[in-house]
């Protein structure tokens, strides 16, 4: 999957228009400068021999230097990735975990409750996130300034100690992290909703009245947790979309992650860096979704029995 | 169509769409010209239903450079839906040529393109579309070409799975049975059966192509200004937050109408088209 991606990426950039080694000696420079340039990139090489070396570095994790800043592309990926993962998994857990609480109560209740949270959930699920989080910092920022709007820590972190610090960090994290699990909790409610009305006519649970099991050990036992095997695996799937969420959301709040510096790495043309937060970003995915695989077989017994089979 | 109008999201969701497609068809006669700049000084940042020193009303006022919001909104709902329409019938024709070769030739080439589908189905699209758009020159035919290239996936699978079922079927062995060559029974007797799912699918696609092409001309990446799309007014509304809100929430609260409602009706259609989702609708 990620040698697809680096792969992809390769010639992704050879098909673009435009010459790297124009960019990097820039308007004035004369033809030899040029071709020099092109010789030191290895550009003047063949093709296959350019994805062979290229790759063998990128393996290597010699991911080249950033044209826009000049500095190594893998330590400034090493410093963005763990506040991106940072913000997409705790946003991951509280969407999940709010969205199946929302998603339970419209399906066991019904009526009216029902209709409006389906209403309010539908609008989450539309709400573009990068307009989201604009609103929020309106609200919160600017008109009851009792939040900030920008970066993961206060200019003066470096002095702060103990609780202060913890709480200068919280109080960070908290709008960009409100705009992606708002936003999060509309799919999953949908999902798990749908999912638990299926479930409610299986015969599992016709039997489970009937045994006299009280309404509520019903929902949770017999219906929740068989509603929740698909919801899980929709965790997987729903990864792509919650890291392309967190590339607006980075970008708003200027959260130090990978997906802003990509944006600035767009903006500035800075090759290296983009190819390099796309490959961590598709790793990102792939480890999710491997997390995301376990998990399931962890709420399903029926997938960890035909795992423990095949491999006994 | 009747049926379908006795659900209230089907009613909402056509409402909305009709309103939106009329205000962008009809926008010169409805609105001002989106880029007419009279005398900034005394025509900026103006609120909602003010009139201007020259006498002109601006229901949802101006933004900083004295231009009034409602018609940029307007004239920015032709590019915003149209570079959404135009994306989502890109996505669908190769969605579908992908999926029915995969579905009618299994062998070699199907397990590719399937192979194929699924690596990008894995990717996440923002970041492929800002690979894409970081390679070319930002412009509004090259928003539709990557939101087309980057959102054919679950097109093509569903157009798979519709035509190996369809295969199958009695109605296409006879057609075989009688001598007819494979691309024609593909082309005359399974695709025709197998795009009620793709209708569904494109409709909830639309939706999801006007934000990300919104959110795409909000990074700087997409239609560039000084042609209003609701991306770049978002964008352009976001350094007026403090003295000029409703430059950025007008184009936000039109985009989330028009994806609600492009959800609801696409869900309203899907419950019509399923008996299996009616059935749990009644229980």
């Amino acid at each position: 999957m990620v040698l697809g991606v680096i792969t992809m990426m390769f010639f992704l950039i050879r098909l673009a228009p435009g010459d790297p080694a124009l960019l990097l000696v820039g308007p004035t420079a004369s033809q030899e400068q040029i071709a020099a340039q092109r010789r030191v990139l290895g550009l003047d090489r063949p093709l296959p021999q350019q994805y062979a070396t290229w790759l063998g570095q990128f393996v290597q994790g010699d991911w080249g230097t950033s044209i826009a800043t000049g500095r190594s592309v893998m330590a400034m990926i090493s410093e963005a990735w763990p506040a991106t993962v940072r913000l997409v998994g705790l946003s991951l857990v509280l969407s999940y975990l709010l969205g199946i609480l929302v998603g339970a109560t419209q399906a066991s209740l019904g009526g009216r409750v029902d209709t409006t949270l389906s209403v309010v959930s539908v609008t989450l699920f539309a709400l573009p996130g990068y307009w989201l989080g604009l609103m929020l910092v309106m609200v919160f920022t600017y008109w009851a300034r009792v939040l900030p709007a920008f970066g993961a820590a206060g200019f003066d972190a470096d002095y702060l100690t103990g609780w202060s610090r913890v709480a200068d960090r919280l109080r960070h994290l908290a709008l960009p992290l409100a705009t992606l699990t708002l936003i999060g909790i509309g799919g999953t409610a949908r999902y798990v909703r749908g999912a638990m009305l299926d479930v409610r006519g299986a015969p599992h649970v016709a039997i489970a009245r009937a045994k006299g099991l009280s309404p509520v050990q019903v929902t949770v036992k017999h219906v929740l947790r068989n509603a929740l095997i698909p919801v899980v695996t929709l965790l997987g799937l729903s990864l792509p979309a919650l890291f392309s969420g967190a590339v607006f959301i980075e970008a708003i709040f200027a959260w130090p992650g990978v997906g802003r510096i990509m944006v600035e790495a767009v903006g500035a043309r800075d090759y290296p860096v983009v190819m390099a937060a796309t490959a961590v970003s598709a790793m990102l995915v792939v480890a999710g979704n491997l997390v995301a695989e376990a998990l399931t077989a962890w709420v399903d017994p029926r997938i960890r029995t035909a795992a423990n089979a095949g491999a006994g | 169509m009747t049926s379908l109008l006795r659900d209230a999201r089907a009613r909402f969701g056509l409402a909305v769409l009709a309103l939106a497609l009329l205000v962008a068809v009809f926008a010169p006669l409805l609105a001002v010209d989106p880029v007419l700049q009279r005398d900034i000084v005394a025509t900026r940042f103006l609120p909602p239903f003010s009139t201007d020193v020259h006498g002109t009303f601006h229901p949802l006022g101006t933004d900083r450079f004295g231009r009034d919001v409602w018609a940029r909104l307007a004239f920015g709902a032709r590019v915003s839906l149209g570079v959404g329409l135009l994306a989502v019938l890109l996505s669908v024709a190769i969605g579908t040529v992908v999926g029915a070769a995969a579905g009618f030739w299994r062998g070699g080439i199907g397990v590719v393109l399937l192979g194929l589908t699924d690596f990008v189905l894995a990717l996440p699209r923002v970041v492929l579309l800002l690979l894409l758009a970081s390679l070319w020159q930002p412009s509004a035919a090259l928003v539709i070409a990557v939101l087309g290239v980057t959102g054919w996936m679950t097109i093509a699978r569903l157009v798979h799975g519709e035509v190996r079922a369809l295969s199958e079927r009695p109605f296409v062995e006879s057609a075989v049975a009688l001598g007819v060559k494979g691309p024609r029974v593909l082309m005359r007797h399974i695709l025709p059966n197998a795009l009620t799912p793709v209708i569904v699918a494109a409709a909830l696609g639309v939706g999801n192509a006007i934000m990300l092409e919104a959110g795409l001309s909000f990074l700087g990446l997409g239609v560039q200004p000084p042609t209003p799309s609701w991306g770049n007014l978002i964008a352009s509304g976001r350094d007026t937050l403090v003295n000029a809100p409703w430059v950025a929430t007008a184009p936000g609260v039109a985009l989330v109408l028009v994806v609600v409602a492009a959800t609801l009706l696409g869900d309203a259609v899907r419950d019509r088209l399923d008996p299996a989702q009616r059935r749990g609708e009644m229980a």
